[in-house]
């Protein structure tokens, strides 16, 4: 008995998602405290399904100007992920490494530009790498593309992609702490249901 | 003068002197249908190209298409007086967000295709278009002169 719709999950399969979530965080700020040479912290992810007028809602409305990466997942997971990080984030991140933020975000200069990308590499292979060597599974990600506009025209692509199987999308909400500053990064994962399903069987909580 | 928002997958119609809007267009179009006598517009938010194409044939929601969609937003402005032999379009949105060659997201040049299409066989003439690229655009129409505004990130407003 498969699921056909993302609405159709429990609290339990959200439970596996945030441990996952967890792992990857803890990856990643890893990483990241390493990139950045200071100390960074991270707090218990919040996973939620969030409908996607609240999920643009969450990340400051639908004209807020911010930073999208996108990866794909292929191989034994199908879907993407999108990587969401606010100005004051990145500026705080930019801060941290080159001691200066971002004026601009829309016009960052190819520094930040390689800088940023880079932070978004290290995201999302950090979620997946954390879902791989829970499960076993092999999965392939793209290289990150990104996209700086309104945060509701960056979202409209996984909700494209997730439209036909429901208006609910997958959402992180991480927060980090960068050499005593708090900083929020989302993570919006896009699974097609059949992947999510194998995922499940593979963690022992079929659906 | 009345704001009235159509959210993502979504229409609604507005007489003078109220106006539409529909915010961050990515792959989405935004349609723009307008009757220039009775100063009756209608605008519609679609994320996908046809109802058809869809798992379950686009029974769950009709205004996520351009086909049921465009259908629906001319039956509902004739409802309120409009007629559709003098209905014209203005439409907006159809970027391509992420810089890949994958299909999926192609999805905005394909909406755009179908929206012209489906316009197309209703016979409603397309008098502005502002379609494609890679940025996000919100959309703006009034009804008293029937102008469509199109704003974006970095560019500056268009009115057409």
């Amino acid at each position: 008995m498969g699921i056909r719709n993302v609405e159709e999950l429990q609290d339990m399969h959200l439970d596996v998602l945030k441990e996952i979530g967890n792992i990857g965080s803890g990856n990643a700020a890893s990483a990241l405290s390493t990139m950045l040479n200071c100390e960074t912290d991270i707090s218990v992810p919040n996973v939620k399904l969030l409908d996607f007028s609240d999920a643009v809602n969450f990340l400051g409305g639908p004209e807020n100007i911010a930073i999208g990466m996108l990866v794909n997942l292929t191989e034994d997971i199908n879907g993407m992920m999108l990587y969401v990080l606010q100005h004051s984030c990145a500026s705080q991140m930019t801060s941290a490494i080159f001691g200066s933020e971002i004026e601009d975000l829309a016009n960052m200069n190819e520094m930040e530009r390689s800088f940023i990308a880079e932070v978004g590499n290290i995201m999302s292979a950090s979620y997946i790498n954390a879902i791989a060597s829970l499960t076993g599974l092999t999965i392939d990600i793209s290289v990150p593309q990104m996209c700086v506009d309104m945060v509701g025209a960056i979202l409209s692509v996984p909700a494209v992609q997730f439209a036909q199987v429901g208006n609910k999308v997958l959402f992180i909400d991480d927060s980090f702490v960068i050499g005593g500053c708090e900083v929020k990064s989302n993570m919006i994962l896009v699974p097609e249901m059949s992947s999510l399903e194998f995922l499940f069987n593979r963690l022992g909580v079929g659906i | 003068m009345g704001m009235i928002t159509v959210g993502i997958a979504d229409l609604n119609i507005a007489k003078e002197p109220d106006v539409l809007a529909t915010y961050a267009l990515g792959s989405c179009v935004g349609i723009c249908l307008y009757d220039p006598e009775k100063k009756i517009a209608g605008l519609a938010h679609i994320m996908l190209p046809l109802s058809k194409d869809a798992v379950n044939g686009g029974a769950d929601n009709r205004r996520r298409y351009a086909d049921t969609g465009i259908t629906e937003l001319i039956q509902t402005m004739s409802l309120a007086g409009a007629t559709p032999s003098r209905l014209v379009a203005k439409i907006a949105g159809g970027a391509q967000m992420f810089n890949t060659t994958s299909s999926v997201f192609n999805i905005g040049e394909r909406n755009v295709a179908a929206v012209k299409k489906i316009l197309a066989a209703y016979k409603i003439r397309i008098i502005a278009e502002e379609t494609g690229e890679n940025f996000g655009r919100t959309v703006f129409f009034h009804p008293d002169s029937g102008i469509m505004e199109v704003r974006s990130a970095t560019k500056p407003i268009i009115k057409v």
